[in-house]
């Protein structure tokens, strides 16, 4: 528990992200309404709530995705590293910094070693001897290397769904994320396989920051130091997470949730 | 308690009906092609031979071969799809990959649908308004091309643009979501997957550009000339113009050589088609997802 203090101290932990006055619209339908938060450097901030909490709008705010959706607006401010992103003209530097797993494994049509190298790539690596030292760390650190490692020439897509959500993480890491955000990346798959992914991320938080939305409230306690609650697009209330589990909460209707009573 | 009821009896007939109606559909769709390719080999199957497809006609086009004609089409179909297939491709990238959904790409598709609706006559007085007389091409293969491009241009643009969208968007939103731009999200995820899909749409532009008269007899293509074309600004001779002209122009054509022309033409035009089918199944048989 010294980690989960120390990593949640104002005092001693820098803020990674702040969040300011946030609020995302699609149409005339506001997703997400007015959220302040800040999230610190090397701790995992979990995200919590229902479907349709407006979780994932979170997300992709944050790395600038809404580029990509002429529907969604984004309001407000979102400071990285205390820059502000919204008039940020390389965003592909930003996105490169935050490293994104999706609900759904999304293994790219190429073989495991492309999908790992493909960052690096991207960015402009081109020696063989770096890039394979790259994929062998990076594969390690999801916990799929000693898995793959005889078969890193066939495709990523024909992974079962455990391995190639790990390949994703794995992808992730290849670009050496300041920031990893996570979107509910257990809803497909398997009990042990998630277990894994989670003694994972208790690694990678001493490297980096972690956001993990998830829909199972346990894993935010498992994980999580600080975890916010969203519902409806409100963001009810953010707290230590050990907090909210033991009922030290602001709100009513955080703990009508975490104890399961709707959601 | 399985026992049918009436109601259940009735439909059962009603189903059966259905689906021997469409079967017959179906079969009559075979007819015709059965038909055409059954009297093209009884008819002009006798005039088939190495000499027919590799010389030159003969006693004012009554006999001899059609090569000139066959060496024509060659180069019509390749110059047009020199011009038609990166022009296609980069508009169909455009509209599928960059292009918001706004007024201005609805009227960029409309001008598509428009222009796939344009008889191919009209495109020919066109060729000859813009290309013959305005650009002074003259009648020459360049000019063909062109216009024959443009006529299949929609074929190209809609074919690619289709199977780019069949790529699944979440494998470009991992692309984004790793800081690549666009164009790398294009160049490195999209277009190796949308591949097959757009060498079948140029594979089937090539068959039908093929067998388009109209828009090459008043740009390019000749009655008769006893030379190879020499070059893009060049006239030559086409399977399709010759086999209108040695069915009705000339006097005195044994009966049996416009069929054998006509043979030829529909053999290129399948062949291509089979090939652009082969190569389909090859390439869905490496899809890698």
């Amino acid at each position: 528990m010294q980690t989960t203090a120390s990593a949640s101290d104002p005092q001693q932990a820098p803020v990674k992200l702040a969040v300011r006055d946030l609020t995302i619209s699609y149409g005339n339908t506001t997703a997400l309404g007015d959220v302040s938060l800040e999230i610190r450097e090397h701790e995992i901030f979990g995200i919590i709530g229902p479907a349709n909490a407006g979780k994932t709008s979170f997300l992709k705010s944050l790395n600038r995705m809404d580029m990509f959706n002429s529907e969604m607006k984004v309001q407000g401010d979102i400071l990285f590293n205390g820059l502000n992103i919204r008039h940020l003209k390389n965003i592909y530097a930003l996105r490169s910094r935050i490293g994104v797993v999706f609900p759904l494994p999304v293994g790219l049509p190429m073989t495991i070693y492309e999908n790992v190298a493909l960052a690096p790539r991207l960015s402009g690596l081109k020696n063989k001897a770096e890039l394979d030292v790259i994929v062998e760390r990076c594969l390690t650190r999801a916990a799929l290397w000693d898995e793959v490692k005889d078969r890193l020439n066939s495709l990523g897509s024909l992974l079962s769904g455990g391995q190639q959500q790990r390949l994703t993480i794995a992808r992730a890491l290849s670009q050496e994320p300041e920031v990893l955000m996570l979107d509910e990346f257990s809803i497909a798959v398997d009990p042990v396989t998630t277990m894994r992914i989670e003694d994972v991320l208790k690694e990678l938080k001493h490297e980096m920051t972690i956001i993990l939305v998830t829909n199972l409230v346990q894993q935010a306690r498992r994980l999580a130091s600080r975890t916010a609650f969203f519902l409806s697009g409100e963001c009810v209330e953010i707290g230590e997470t050990e907090d909210l589990f033991t009922g030290e909460v602001k709100d009513a209707r955080t703990r009508d949730y975490v104890e399961g009573r709707f959601g | 308690m399985f026992e049918a009821s009436e109601l259940n009896l009735r439909n059962q007939r009603i189903q059966r009906l259905y689906k021997l109606l469409f079967l017959l559909m179906t079969l009559l769709l075979i007819v015709p092609v059965i038909l055409i390719l059954g009297t093209l080999i009884v008819k002009g199957g006798s005039v088939i031979s190495i000499d027919f497809l590799f010389t030159s006609p003969t006693d004012g086009m009554t006999a001899g071969g059609l090569f000139p004609a066959l060496f024509g089409t060659v180069w019509l179909v390749a110059v047009a799809l020199i011009i038609s297939v990166p022009l296609g491709i980069a508009a169909a990238i455009y509209l599928s990959e960059y292009a918001g959904n706004n007024w201005f790409t609805r009227i960029i598709n409309l001008a598509i649908i428009n222009l796939a609706g344009v008889p191919s006559i009209v495109h020919a007085l066109f060729g000859v308004g813009a290309f013959v007389l305005f650009f002074g091409f003259g009648t020459s293969i360049l000019a063909a091309s062109l216009t024959l491009a443009i006529m299949t241009l929609p074929v190209v643009i809609v074919a690619t643009r289709e199977s780019l969208q069949a790529v699944p968007y979440a494998f470009r939103e991992a692309c984004w979501n790793m800081g690549a731009t666009r164009w790398q999200t294009i160049r490195r995820v999209v277009l190796p997957n949308a591949i097959s899909g757009i060498l079948t749409g140029v594979i089937l532009e090539v068959s039908r550009t093929s067998g388009e008269t109209a828009p090459i007899m008043f740009t390019g293509a000749v009655f008769f000339t006893p030379f190879l074309p020499q070059g893009i600004f060049d006239q030559t001779m086409a399977m399709s113009l010759h086999l209108f002209v040695v069915s009705t122009q000339v006097p005195g054509v044994p009966e049996n050589l416009p069929y054998g022309v006509a043979l030829v033409l529909i053999a290129m035009v399948l062949l291509m088609n089979s090939i652009s089918i082969a190569f389909r199944t090859w390439l869905r048989g490496k899809k890698k997802w």
